[in-house]
């Protein structure tokens, strides 16, 4: 909403200066976006130095100078003025000025060859005098230190820019915006002026309003003026619609936008000649189609509000109106409406068609309802006075009375809010002030809401006025308490934030990406989960929910390779989803790593990354988190998006049914087709949700600290094993035999080849032997020894290489 | 026993020679090999008479033990002496870089949400979190934002079906909702979370990150809010003395509604927070509107209080100077890198919000 102060002092007898206004216009919640001159032509003329000037290459008598324009700007400009000299100060007008003295608008052009950009203006063709031989000679002493500054003052009057809220329609208006500033003491509010018309006639075109279901206009007011001369709007209105920015038409519909601005009570003119004998406020009938001002075509749904005569549509009510029936400067006689829309009906309306007019805007805010007259009168009174014409008498028709809303309001109700008191005779006078009738019944009052003001419908609504009112800076500060209802983080929460520094800090980059995905991309990571579309996406390449984390992993990944990066190593937690249902998502780590470790490393051997290079990160995090590794189990089944023969799941637990984590090389063909191109992509999946919650306390868990002095002894074996036999499993085998004695096994070789079977592969592990109750002798040694062998050899059909 | 001094003198004496562990070695089978002098004289012990006996063989003992003892040093200082001088040729360039370190890194939004939880946790606020896809009542509806309310234009909204039920929420209020109707006053929580707008510029991104606050208790009151939130600025920017402004604003899930703007200035093309003549808003809040209480079952005549939701992202980039918004989702692994933090670096009331 934008106005000008001398506007407002149209409705606000104040004393206070401009500054005082904008402060309180923001004290009183009407945030002022901006409060600066209308940019006019003339600040395309600025102050500049020729900083040097010389010969023009291919013609004697012009100069090429370099021009300083200000903010570190040079600019090349040609000049064919004698006194173009190095240091002098001129007026210097940039491409699309446009000149006062001829009207030449100016462009980038080339002068004989070398391009000029703009110009060095003469005092004549600035209008400053008849002097035309040189260009303008600017005093030093006045000018030097004003370089880059505007030349010419910026005479046209100041405009504030207000953000409204939209519970505010009335301060879509000047006069709500006075009337506010009135109540929060920066002014009187003026009262309207109403300058006599004499109604001659009456309104003899029939407007009917009928009973439809949901109709959406309540009310609809009207005068015919008869015999007007459209025109050119006097210079007073002309300027007040162009200190708002916008271009005045016609006198006609000048006058209607301008009591719109003012008192925030659209209008609108139909040439009345053009209606076909009667006005009739309708629903719309599916397919009906009728051409608005904004020169489209519309085709209308069921149960739309139009304005209708005879021959069909001619406009949508308090939306936009229709060429059919649209003024000219030839029109001779007007229908004025002033009516009243509702706001569901106004949104619904301008939604389905996707139309935005200043109108719209205010119905759809809610207008008031008792301003059909005020109007009316205002409009047509002016018209009369600008256009001629003769007005006819008011007709109003309406199907619903308006009543105003009346709120019992209890005076304590404003401390308990807000925390401090107002005076009883204060608030009655703020709320008195914005125009509320207020009546007192011991320590309640009784409030009638003014009719502009829609938005207030119950007690904390009074509270909010008479606070902002007010002033916000009387609310004290209350230091805060410091008493805690319940733990900050919760279990899932606390193991968030610890997993989260528990990856990274095993060299991986956190990145937060969007939760939504490439569909191309997703689809190679979706896996058995149906594609959640975004009916409207920011664009084409992000038009899906992400259903696993890694496909902007693997999309940034490439990126950043591109980059000319090639050891990476990223993570990110956050949710993936599972449907579009809310809570149907995940919380999920993914992390992905690529290259190489020890790249051109002058004392360690380089590699490209691999899958136990990720199985020892996520291993070691689900460690850190407080998981048991002698109780994790590990399967080869992953997703396929997983290497097949490179990949594998993690279980907390053999006897789990689901796995809390994937782990592995990611498939050779999806890199491939998102064309990663470095050495190996590894990565590691976590779900947080499927991590079981480790109900013992810390404290708890320690169990008594127990250790053996007696001697340990460490023995070799290699067992022979099918090629697909797991590790895991032998290991399994070993240390069921005695879980007393035996305290460690460790695998140190896996062989294949010369002097192994083929389809067999040879395991060899160190046994840590050692009992915590008498140092073993090589007997018992040795039967453990045999022990072991021949439970491997009988349990996995191994054998004892020799 | 004259002879016996002698051995020792005369060994002494070689002992106190630049040797090799060959030579001591040597010497060692001279006094105590199986024919050795000292050995030799020991079986002379038993060919004398009772009186004598005892006194050499103590006088014998002494030495012995006395040459042992130089024996003994006299190999460790030869072997230190060798160890010595290999070290000579061990010397190796220190200045070569170390073996690889991987330094990782956490997201910005990530430490200012764990900055922000922190303050929080302090005057005993607990953590609460809501799905990111959401249904038009809990985004809208239950928040005081019915289906024909203009302020809903204010937030375009990401849809998941053709009918608008179902969506991206496009803030962390219907976390409020959710945890109101799970529970019973009082609340005190606040919900950080990933929100949605289909919006995108310099200064906006369709997935931005949001902290809500709520405290519900029977006399919580517009003071309470102005407190909580100078608290939360002031300890969040980690400076003392921070201008702050209440304006009456308007949001439909709270009544009276402000925003809150903090002053700053420009210092060399950077905004620095705290005493400036510049206004820069950072947050909206408001008294919980009695329509948003009865949709969640608490009754307003016996209990009320505030909301707030803040940018996350915005309050990062002000605290930290980061200039643009898109950057934080793009993973640009040199950004990532300058404004990512160490992951040791926990946020915490005991060790200080930061560095």
């Amino acid at each position: 909403m934008k106005f000008t102060m001398s506007w407002l002092k149209e409705h606000l007898k104040t004393k206070h200066k401009d500054s005082q206004i904008i402060d309180k216009l923001t004290d009183v919640g009407l945030e002022v976006e901006s409060f600066e001159n209308i940019s006019s032509d003339l600040d395309n003329f600025k102050v500049a130095k020729i900083i040097n000037a010389e010969q023009h290459p291919n013609a004697d008598r012009l100069r090429v100078c370099d021009v300083d324009i200000g903010q570190q700007n040079i600019v090349k400009v040609v000049c064919g003025a004698p006194n173009a000299k190095k240091g002098l100060l001129t007026v210097y007008a940039g491409p699309g000025s446009v000149i006062p003295k001829n009207n030449m608008k100016l462009t980038v052009s080339k002068i004989r060859g070398v391009t000029s950009y703009g110009m060095l203006c003469s005092e004549s063709e600035l209008k400053l005098s008849d002097e035309s031989e040189g260009i303008t000679e600017l005093k030093p002493n006045k000018y030097s230190d004003k370089i880059g500054k505007n030349f010419f003052k910026n005479n046209t009057e100041k405009v504030v820019d207000l953000s409204i809220t939209p519970n505010r329609a009335d301060c879509l208006g000047v006069r709500g915006i006075a009337r506010d500033l009135a109540a929060a003491g920066a002014g009187k509010l003026k009262s309207i002026l109403h300058k006599n018309i004499i109604k001659d006639g009456s309104q003899n075109i029939k407007v009917s309003i009928t009973k439809d279901k949901n109709q959406g206009c309540t009310i609809f007011g009207s005068c015919l003026i008869k015999g007007v001369t459209n025109k050119e709007s006097p210079k007073w209105l002309k300027e007040k619609i162009e200190s708002l920015g916008q271009k005045p038409i016609s006198a006609i519909v000048d006058i209607t936008n301008y009591v719109m601005l003012d008192l925030n009570r659209p209008l609108h003119a139909y040439d009345a000649d053009k209606i076909d004998k009667e006005i009739i406020v309708r629903n719309s009938q599916k397919g009906e189609t009728f051409e608005a001002l904004d020169n489209k075509k519309y085709k209308l749904d069921d149960g739309m509000c139009v304005i209708s005569d005879q021959s069909g549509v001619l406009g949508l009510g308090g939306v936009i109106g229709g060429t059919r029936s649209g003024t000219e400067l030839k029109t001779k006689n007007i229908l004025l409406e002033s009516a009243y829309f509702i706001p569901r009906s106004i949104r619904k309306t301008s939604k389905l068609l996707n139309i935005d007019t200043d109108a719209k805007f205010r119905f759809e805010r809610g207008i008031d309802p008792q301003s059909i007259e005020t109007g009316l009168h205002k409009a047509s009174q002016l018209i009369s006075e600008i256009c001629g014409g003769k007005i006819s008498k008011f007709d109003i028709q309406n199907i619903q009375q308006y009543k105003n809303l009346e709120i019992k309001f209890h005076i304590s109700l404003f401390e308990k809010i807000t925390g401090f008191k107002v005076k009883e005779n204060e608030i009655i006078k703020i709320l008195n002030e914005l125009g509320f009738k207020v009546s007192k019944k011991k320590s309640e009052l009784y409030l009638k809401v003014p009719s502009w003001r829609p938005d207030i419908s119950q007690p904390i609504d009074i509270v909010e006025e008479v606070v902002r009112i007010k002033g916000y800076d009387n609310i004290k500060t209350i230091e805060p308490k410091k008493n805690r209802l319940k733990d900050t983080l919760n279990k899932q929460q606390k193991l968030f934030h610890f997993l989260q520094r528990a990856v990274a800090s095993k060299g991986y980059f956190e990145t937060v990406t969007w939760s939504f995905t490439d569909s191309k991309i997703n689809n190679f990571f979706k896996e058995n989960l149906k594609e959640i579309k975004i009916v409207n996406p920011i664009s084409s390449d992000l038009d899906v929910l992400r259903n696993s984390i890694f496909s902007n992993l693997a999309f940034y990944l490439k990126k950043n390779l591109d980059r000319g990066f090639k050891d990476i190593s990223l993570f990110e937690i956050g949710p993936i989803f599972r449907s579009n249902q809310p809570g149907e998502q995940l919380t999920v780590i993914g992390a992905i790593k690529s290259g190489k470790i020890s790249r051109l490393n002058w004392n360690e051997k380089e590699r490209s990354v691999d899958i136990f290079d990720v199985k020892k990160d996520l291993i070691q995090t689900l460690m850190e988190a407080g998981y048991d590794k002698k109780s994790f189990f590990i399967r080869d089944k992953s997703p396929t998006y997983y290497h097949p023969g490179k990949s594998g799941s993690v279980y907390l637990d053999k006897d789990d049914i689901d796995p809390v984590a994937y782990f592995g090389e990611l498939h050779p063909n999806i890199v491939k087709k998102l064309d990663i191109k470095t050495e190996g992509v590894v990565g590691f999946e976590i779900y947080l949700d499927y991590l079981k919650d480790n109900k013992i306390k810390l404290k708890d868990q320690k169990s008594n600290f127990e250790y053996s002095d007696y001697q340990k002894s460490e023995r070799d074996f290699a067992f022979v094993v099918d090629k697909n036999y797991k590790a895991q499993d032998l290991i399994e085998i070993i240390s069921s035999i005695d879980k007393n004695l035996i305290r460690s096994i460790k695998i140190f070789d896996i062989y294949e080849g010369e002097n192994i079977p083929d389809g067999k592969k040879s395991i060899a592990l160190n046994v840590t032997i050692q009992s915590s109750e008498k140092t073993l002798e090589e007997s018992d040694l040795e039967k453990i020894n045999k022990l072991i062998i021949t439970t491997v050899e009988t349990k996995s059909g191994a054998k004892i290489r020799s | 026993m004259s002879d016996i001094k002698k051995i020792r003198d005369e060994y002494l004496i070689k002992l106190d020679n630049n040797l090799d562990i060959q030579s001591v070695n040597q010497i060692k089978t001279e006094l105590f090999g199986k024919n050795g002098q000292i050995s030799n004289s020991f079986k002379k012990l038993g060919s004398l008479p009772d009186e004598e006996r005892k006194k050499f063989a103590s006088d014998l003992n002494s030495i012995k033990e006395e040459l042992q003892e130089k024996i003994n040093s006299k190999l460790q200082e030869i072997e230190i002496k060798e160890i010595n001088s290999k070290l000579d040729n061990e010397k190796v360039d220190v200045t070569l870089p170390e073996r690889e370190i991987k330094q990782g890194k956490i997201h910005p939004v990530s430490q200012v949400i764990d900055e922000i939880s922190s303050i929080f946790s302090e005057i005993g606020f607990s953590v609460e979190e809501g799905p990111d896809v959401e249904n038009e009542h809990y985004n809208f509806t239950a928040l005081n934002t019915p289906d024909n309310h203009p302020a809903r234009d204010m937030h375009d909204t990401f849809y998941l079906d053709n009918n608008k039920e179902i969506l991206l929420r496009t803030h962390t209020s219907p976390v409020q909702v959710r945890t109101m109707l799970n529970g019973k006053p009082p609340f005190k929580i606040i919900a950080p979370g990933r929100t949605y707008r289909s919006d995108s510029d310099q200064t906006h991104s369709p997935m931005f990150h949001q902290v809500e606050g709520l405290h519900i208790d029977k006399d919580i009151n517009m003071g309470h809010l102005k407190g909580c939130l100078n608290y939360f600025i002031k300890s969040f920017f980690e400076i003392d003395k921070i201008k702050m402004r209440f304006r009456p604003s308007h949001f439909p899930f709270t009544e009276p509604s402000a925003e809150v703007d903090i002053g700053y200035e420009l210092k060399d093309g950077k905004i620095v927070i705290g005493e400036g003549d510049k206004w820069l808003e950072i947050l909206g809040c408001g008294m919980v509107h009695p329509n948003v209480l009865k949709n969640v079952n608490v009754n307003p005549d016996k209990y009320q209080g505030y909301a707030f939701g803040i940018g996350i992202d915005r309050l990062g980039m002000l605290k930290y100077g980061i200039n643009d918004l898109r950057a934080f989702f793009e993973t640009d692994y040199r950004w990532l890198n300058h404004f990512g933090f160490d992951p040791l670096d926990v946020p915490s009331n005991y060790r200080g919000l930061s560095r």
